[in-house]
């Protein structure tokens, strides 16, 4: 205990103690460079993990929720504009972003142990899954979905009726938000039990 | 040892023609092709496989919400909108999260009919019974494609001649 002490306070004298060796100069410029390489460094790696291909690195991805994915109108239309996983499940705000990169070392402690390992597995943790993505959607007024489709920009004389008037009753007046309708509109549903749909929603809690 | 030997060499020459007409049979030209196929017309119909053909273009699916006519009364209705991606398994009936009765009331949806509830003994349930949770096993969306068979389908109405009179009866 008293050497760790020792050691601690050797590391505190030497780093508090003016250079002896190196000018101020070279201490600031040395800085600023490794910083600029830290910080550089920091990002790309950053944006490398929000790519899909990183995502899909991994075969719990590939096989699940990718596949699935693919079948979708988010990955194939006629216009051929897709989304990729991190457009949906990655905010794009610095704070939320790195909020989020925080949350997923569970998701890492995951991939470690096999928590979704098999098909069947994913299936049985399905739910509780879905879930989160559903919370932290309702929580944020389903800013991953507005990051695309904007309530502004949505020209309803354009949508079925049937769409139209749904958007005008629950969307516009912002008694629901884009997720509490259209859960499962990339990847396949878990059991639905005691899950209703946005417009039979006794509450109106946004 | 003698008779063994014998007895193998005259069931190898009595399964020789066989073998070697198998083989050039296997061998030979592909039959003659029959005379012109004359069933339906289809989409990229019978041609050999490797002969490349124009596929013809695919048509569209009608998504105008409109409900259209039944040709008799217990025709199961047309699906005038868009399932694309509509999930129907255990975890959920996508269809019903519209058309279910406890929903109707938020999506406007036409309520599933009360036969829907109904069992194989004619017993009333409360929810969905399992022999209808399918529904596209009835109920179908259509796509603008012209039909590929002729139909000589007449309704009720024109049957009797009472096509177009008031009431239709």
């Amino acid at each position: 205990m008293a050497a760790l002490r020792n050691f601690l306070l050797l590391c505190w004298r030497v780093f508090a103690r003016p250079s002896v060796h190196f000018s101020l100069g070279f201490l600031t410029l040395g800085g600023f460079v490794a910083g600029v390489m830290f910080w550089g460094g920091f990002n790309t790696v950053l944006e490398a993990t929000n790519k899909e291909a990183f995502c899909i690195g991994c075969h719990e991805m590939r096989d699940n929720p990718y596949e699935e994915l693919k079948q979708t109108i988010h990955f194939t239309n006629r216009s051929g504009v897709r989304a990729t996983c991190p457009d949906c499940h990655v905010p794009h705000n610095w704070t939320d972003k790195i909020a989020r990169k925080m949350q997923a070392s569970k998701e890492v402690w995951g991939k470690i142990f096999g928590t979704i390992d098999t098909r069947e597995k994913f299936v049985g943790m399905r739910r509780e899954l879905a879930e989160h993505e559903w919370k932290r959607l309702k929580e944020n007024n389903s800013l991953e979905c507005r990051n695309c489709h904007s309530a502004e920009s949505m020209d309803i004389t354009r949508q079925a009726p049937r769409a139209a008037n749904m958007h005008q009753t629950y969307l516009f007046t912002g008694q629901n938000t884009c997720i509490d309708c259209h859960k499962g509109i990339a990847h396949r549903l878990p059991d639905m039990h005691g899950v209703d749909p946005g417009w039979s929603m006794k509450t109106s809690a946004k | 040892m003698k008779t063994r030997f014998l007895i193998a060499a005259l069931a190898f020459l009595a399964a020789a023609p066989a073998l070697v007409t198998g083989v050039i049979a296997a061998d030979g030209p592909p039959p003659a092709s029959g005379p012109a196929y004359q069933g339906p017309k289809v989409s990229s119909g019978p041609h050999p496989i490797t002969l490349d053909v124009q596929a013809e273009s695919t048509t569209r699916e009608i998504v105008d919400d409109v409900k259209r006519v039944r040709n008799y009364a217990d025709q199961p209705p047309l699906i005038p909108h868009a399932i694309r991606d509509y999930q129907i398994d255990l975890n959920i009936n996508k269809c019903l999260t519209c058309h279910d009765r406890r929903n109707v009331e938020g999506s406007q949806a036409p309520m599933v009919s009360v036969t829907h509830f109904q069992d194989r003994d004619g017993q009333t349930l409360g929810t969905v019974s399992a022999r209808r949770y399918f529904c596209t096993q009835c109920h179908v969306p259509q796509t603008d494609a012209k039909p590929i068979v002729g139909n000589s389908f007449r309704d009720f109405d024109a049957v009797l001649g009472t096509a177009g009179k008031e009431g239709g009866h």
